[in-house]
């Protein structure tokens, strides 16, 4: 690979945004023939570098050569003519067109349009690497895989040698995640150099052939996937030494806290959610939920903090003296006004958790603003609060009144984890708590959620990495399709029997 | 070295906040540059004299006692009814109804004193106007705002079409109570009893309205930025979802400051009826219930701030009429320099948020 010209080459790419330094002298090699691997922490400047070479930003300092050749890339139009395509983490596909509509839509070809003419092209290069698009399916009737095989087969179609895939995984299941690498491979294989931008490491190493990190918008090196391993890829990439084993602690006294019967929860299209769910969660421990994304997690833990009416069923609270106290058709004042204190760290952060215009004082507020007679907020403890878990989680902020949505999302998530811990709760309820979260941060959260369970909270981890689920989860609560698919045991089950029970109710191979 | 030529010739960045005084100096350059611009067009379009046009315009605002103020006044009620579609707007609830809840309100103050204005004592009588204006404005606000909490009605048809109706309300009772009959309308009302006309503090028409709005003034202010309504008023603006989340009662918010809403609108009607013109028409409000949207906007929903950008618009306005009835011009002349000056007053907040970098021609190879 030495002796080869490089597809691109990225020189001293440097690019402010005011006054913060995105990339800092950045020097990349992307070689034909080769999946190649962007690996940095969040905020380490990977998908702006990207962004440049696909025509989004333009570099302030800096030269990009293709092929040898020195490129100007002033618009996604011009990175195009130069081959390059980026399949961006957000789709952008017109719903109610289809796959083929999708894919021609914004190029300029002479002659009329021949819809069945570009169906065939789609098919060419579907069968050429395979891509299994139905060209004449509309986009609303697709899955996410779909959708982005859409995205992946637009780029063909133009003519792309060079894909940028930023992280295309996060929103994939296991089964889903191999199809698209058995695809990745094969355009590698046909002479595609292909870059990926990921967090998860167990994909760089099964994927890629070369990995660079990035680090605070500096180039700290590549190397020869085979020639290294995950722990020195996530030291190079957070730049101290890290460990990779999540803490597990006994269970604390288990009791049980909330008991779940027969929950069944349909939206508001009628559509049933959760179909029958019982289980109990205990205090001094993990509940893990497994599931595909959309199988009624949102819905489970929305029921128990009483933002999702349901159909039947009991949500049963039990105090530490026995007594019993049904949450269900209960609001979240009325919950907490019972003394049942409920924390929930919700998926949508900046959607839901928080308030993103506001700063993180007024954020720390959303909880106790209510609390005493006056007509008048009281601003002091919630700043004090604030400065309190800016100090104690390490927080990157510049101060507690800058709006939270200027914070990058590894801070965003521990301030709402912060605000939530802070009530002091017995149950604590979490949606993805480390979604898009680098390792550092991840491993933060991790930490603070086995602090609670420590002191004999009843933790709830809705979670979309089985191996991670299985680390640090003492009980798993597997859901396929808003049924309860089995709960087992997270220090002795197998990764493989989860990710059957998934799929298919209580993981029956031969079903 | 780079070849100069295919570079881009600029690009749009978004800036980093800005210190308040660099905002303002940008702001004030806006206004400057405007101004410019209106000379330039002004001479090219009239052959006047730019210099003498921007003087007629500040004679037309400040030039004598009397137009001081009718300034003031007219600062005052269009103060008064930003002030009342502001909490609405923070909540992200569009009421552009502040129109038919200043008529309503009037029409309710206009009631009262037809109706009443011999059987109650003075006293009683304004103490009852003032509560049917609030009452009436309330209610105007309140219809959009259960429609939108039940049924997620768009609060903007809502709100404009009731202006119609309140348009049409006032239109029948100024037939009804028509003086004299076949007029077409109601003329002074209670002329020699004065009954109902809000009192007149040391001889100054104006003084009470101008009064009561800076008290009203600094009222929101505090209700916005300090009061337990006023944040939760900003969090279900910025996010339902969040707000629900933390178990505010969107519903009952945004009923509640519709509410609040219309009753100030209310508010400016009474003190439009009862305070100075002591009649009512279809027309009274003159607008001010959409100039209002722009005054709350411009100030980015800053009570305090507001006093600016209402003075800004009424002062433009006074002085566009006044060069048109002293140099002859057409009306719309005036209504010209008013939006030149606006488009580059709206337009240079763009600056505040992004800035453009010019790549320097023959700089330092990369």
């Amino acid at each position: 690979m030495e002796n080869q010209i490089a597809a691109v080459q990225m020189r001293n790419i440097t690019k402010t945004f005011g006054s913060v330094i995105a990339n800092d002298k950045v020097w990349l090699d992307i070689y034909n023939g080769e999946i190649l691997a962007l690996l940095g922490e969040n905020g380490s400047g990977k998908t702006t570098l990207m962004n440049m070479l696909s025509g989004i930003y333009f570099p302030d300092e800096g030269q990009i050569f293709i092929n040898g050749k020195e490129a100007l890339i002033r618009s996604p139009k011009d990175a195009f003519q130069y081959g390059i395509g980026m399949i961006h983490q957000h789709f952008k596909l017109v719903d109610v067109l289809t796959a083929a509509e999708n894919i021609v839509l914004g190029l300029k070809e002479k002659g009329r349009l021949n819809i069945d003419e570009v169906a065939r092209k789609i098919k060419s290069i579907c069968d050429a690497y395979g891509f299994d698009v139905d060209p004449y399916q509309k986009v609303y009737n697709m899955s996410v895989s779909q959708k982005q095989t859409v995205e992946i087969v637009k780029v063909l179609y133009r003519g792309a040698d060079i894909l940028i895939l930023d992280e295309p995984t996060a929103v994939l299941t296991p089964q889903e995640t191999e199809k698209l690498f058995a695809v990745l491979r094969n355009m590698r294989d046909a002479g595609k150099a292909i870059v990926i931008i990921t967090h998860k490491m167990h994909e760089v190493e099964a994927l890629s052939d070369r990995v660079a990190i990035l680090r605070h918008g500096r180039f700290m090196g590549d190397m020869l996937t085979k020639n290294t391993n995950a722990q020195e890829m996530t030291n190079m990439m957070v730049g101290h030494p890290v460990t990779l084993n999540i803490d597990r602690p006994d269970p604390v006294n288990p009791k049980p806290r909330i008991e779940v019967r027969g929950l069944t929860v349909r939206d508001i299209e009628g559509i049933v959610k959760l179909d029958d769910v019982s289980f109990t969660i205990n205090s001094g421990e993990i509940l893990g939920v497994a599931g595909i994304s959309g199988s009624g997690q949102k819905e489970l833990l929305e029921a128990i903090a009483g933002l999702q009416p349901a159909e039947s069923g009991s949500i049963a609270y039990i105090q530490d003296d026995g007594t019993r106290e049904e949450l269900l058709g209960k609001e979240p004042v009325s919950i907490s006004e019972m003394g049942v204190s409920l924390s929930f760290v919700p998926e949508d952060r900046l959607g839901m958790g928080l308030v993103g215009s506001m700063d993180l004082t007024d954020n720390m507020m959303l909880r106790s603003f209510r609390s005493g007679k006056s007509l008048f907020t009281n601003r002091k403890n919630p700043r004090k609060l604030a400065e309190q878990v800016v100090r104690d989680l390490d927080v990157n902020t510049p101060g507690v009144s800058t709006p939270v949505r200027r914070l990058s999302g590894g801070n965003v998530q521990k301030v709402l984890v912060g605000r939530e811990i802070a009530a002091a709760p017995t149950v604590l309820l979490t949606a993805y708590a480390v979604r898009g979260l680098d390792i550092n941060s991840s491993y933060t959260i991790y930490d603070l959620i086995n602090k609670q369970k420590k002191s004999g909270v009843a933790v709830v981890y809705v979670g979309e990495d089985l191996d991670v689920l299985l680390e640090l989860c003492d009980r798993i609560l597997v859901l396929c399709g808003g049924k309860v698919s089995g709960i087992v045991d997270g220090r002795t089950a197998e990764k493989n029997k989860v990710g059957m029970m998934m799929t298919r109710l209580g993981g029956d191979t031969n079903a | 070295m780079h070849n100069q030529k295919g570079m881009p010739l600029f690009h749009i960045t978004k800036r980093k906040a800005l210190p308040w005084y660099g905002a303002w100096l940008i702001r004030g350059a806006a206004i400057l540059m405007a101004l410019v611009v209106c000379a330039v067009v002004t001479t090219a379009l009239t052959g006047e004299n730019p210099i003498e046009i921007y003087k007629t315009i500040w004679k037309g605002a400040f030039g004598t006692q009397r137009k001081i103020w009718i300034l003031g006044q007219n600062i005052a009620i269009l103060l008064c009814v930003s002030l009342a579609v502001t909490p609405a707007f923070k909540m992200h609830f569009w009421n552009v109804g502040g129109e038919g809840q200043i008529l309503i309100g009037g029409l309710a103050t206009a009631a009262c004193m037809i109706l009443l204005g011999d059987k109650l004592p003075n006293w009683l009588l304004i103490l009852t106007m003032v509560a049917a204006s609030c009452l009436a404005g309330a209610i105007w606000g309140a219809i959009p705002a259960f429609f939108k909490a039940k049924w997620n009605t768009n609060e903007t048809l809502f709100t404009l079409m009731m202006n119609y109706v309140a348009t049409q309300l006032v239109a029948f009772f100024v037939i009804l109570w028509e003086v004299p009959k076949g007029a077409g309308k109601i003329g002074i009302i209670n002329q020699s009893t004065e009954a109902g006309w809000l009192p007149v503090i040391g001889g100054y028409k104006y003084l009470l309205n101008i009064l009561v709005v800076a008290v009203i003034t600094i009222l929101m202010h505090f209700y916005l930025s300090r009061s337990k309504h006023g944040y939760e008023i900003a969090v279900v603006g910025e996010s339902e979802r969040t707000a629900r989340y933390i178990g505010i009662k969107v519903e009952k918010v945004i009923i509640r400051t519709m509410i609040l809403s219309g009753a100030i609108c209310g508010i400016a009607g009474l003190l439009l009826v009862g305070g100075t013109d002591h009649t009512i028409t279809t027309t009274i409000s003159g607008g001010r219930g959409f100039t209002a949207v722009m005054v709350s906007w411009l100030a980015k929903f800053n009570p305090l701030i507001m006093v600016f950008t209402s003075f800004l618009l009424v002062f433009l306005s006074r002085g566009a009429s006044e060069i048109s009835t002293s140099f002859g011009l057409n009306h719309s002349f005036g209504d010209i320099l008013t939006g030149i000056i606006l488009f580059f007053i709206i337009g240079s907040e763009f600056f505040i948020s992004y800035k453009l970098s010019i790549r320097k021609s023959g700089k330092k190879e990369a």
